[in-house]
């Protein structure tokens, strides 16, 4: 009995987790990344903001030749779905010091553009 | 709307309407910052990373106005504006350095035409379309991106600026769309979020 009920305060803290984070929809997400993420960054090039092919999986600040903030070139973060999130959400509160100012408030859109950012391998540039 | 339809003084103002938007928005940003110079260094720093970066993407839209004007693909009237909004985004460039020096900081150069052509693939717009859609794409990225910048700045003088400059290049991209035939937009606060 209070196995049963250890299980299910688990899965409803799962449950609350999985809502925390919603499932992006990397279709939208590529509009939304178009939209929200454009004016500084692109897939394959690196413009006011670094390239984002290969994004997940890859060390934070490791582009190479992109000029990175020493906040975010010393960081030890491997970007992966849920430090996406939360960089979008805040990024100075994620690694103070580093130099994007951006805030996307809207939970859906991030995940999103985070399924979308998901979909990007690598171009080997 | 097409705009080559539309006389271009009725849509644009001048060059010599960029100047004045240039003196006015240097003076909103003067007083800015005049107030955040009484922030504390660490919190100045914050703002000028953010304001550095804004001034990286004005100099990447100044280039791309240049490499469109210059690429044979304009016709006038759209040439004017294209030259119109360049200017529009040198007053925001001298705005911002005049700011980041101001606060202390050493505004971020810009780069070569060629490195701003090649991240921007202009070598495949092929036709006044292309131009005016990478136009198009631009400026609604600034937008949302000086909507996005707002809640982080600490002096929220510069936080008014980041939504004036926000204004323009959503003016910019709403006529941008309308000359494409594209519809505009259908929601309500569809921009920043």
């Amino acid at each position: 009995m209070r196995g049963a009920s250890v299980c299910a305060t688990l899965l409803a803290g799962l449950a609350t987790a999985a809502s925390a984070q919603p499932a992006g929809d990397p279709v939208a997400g590529r509009a939304a990344y178009e939209a929200r993420c454009g004016g500084c960054h692109s897939v394959d090039a690196d413009r006011v903001g670094p390239r984002h092919a290969g994004l997940i999986g890859r060390r934070a600040g490791s582009v190479p030749g992109y000029d990175y903030s020493p906040a975010l070139a010393r960081s030890r973060l491997v970007w992966d779905a849920r430090n996406l999130d939360r960089w979008l959400q805040n990024p100075e509160a994620l690694i103070p010091g580093q130099q994007m100012g951006y805030r996307l408030e809207d939970a859906a859109v991030r995940a999103d553009i985070v399924a979308f950012l998901g979909t990007l391998r690598a171009s080997g540039r | 709307m097409n705009l080559t339809a539309m006389p271009a003084r009725r849509l644009f103002v001048a060059r010599a309407g960029g100047a004045t938007l240039s003196a006015a928005t240097i003076g909103l940003l003067a007083g800015a910052s005049g107030c955040a110079t009484a922030q504390s260094s660490a919190t100045a720093q914050g703002d000028v990373r953010i304001l550095n970066v804004a001034l990286g993407l004005e100099h990447e839209a100044i280039g791309a106005y240049q490499l469109g004007a210059t690429s044979g693909l304009l016709q006038k009237p759209v040439l004017d504006i294209a030259v119109s909004f360049q200017s529009h985004h040198k007053a925001h460039r001298d705005a911002l350095i005049a700011t980041i020096e101001k606060l202390g900081g050493r505004p971020v150069a810009e780069k070569s035409l060629q490195e701003y052509a090649g991240a921007l693939n202009a070598a495949s717009l092929k036709s006044q379309a292309d131009v005016l859609a990478l136009a198009a794409k631009l400026e609604l990225g600034a937008t949302n991106a000086y909507l996005g910048v707002i809640p982080s700045f600490t002096d929220n003088k510069l936080g008014q600026v980041a939504a004036r400059l926000a204004a323009d290049e959503t003016m910019h991209y709403t006529v941008l769309i309308s000359a494409l035939g594209q519809a505009l937009p259908t929601r309500a606060l569809s921009f920043g979020g």
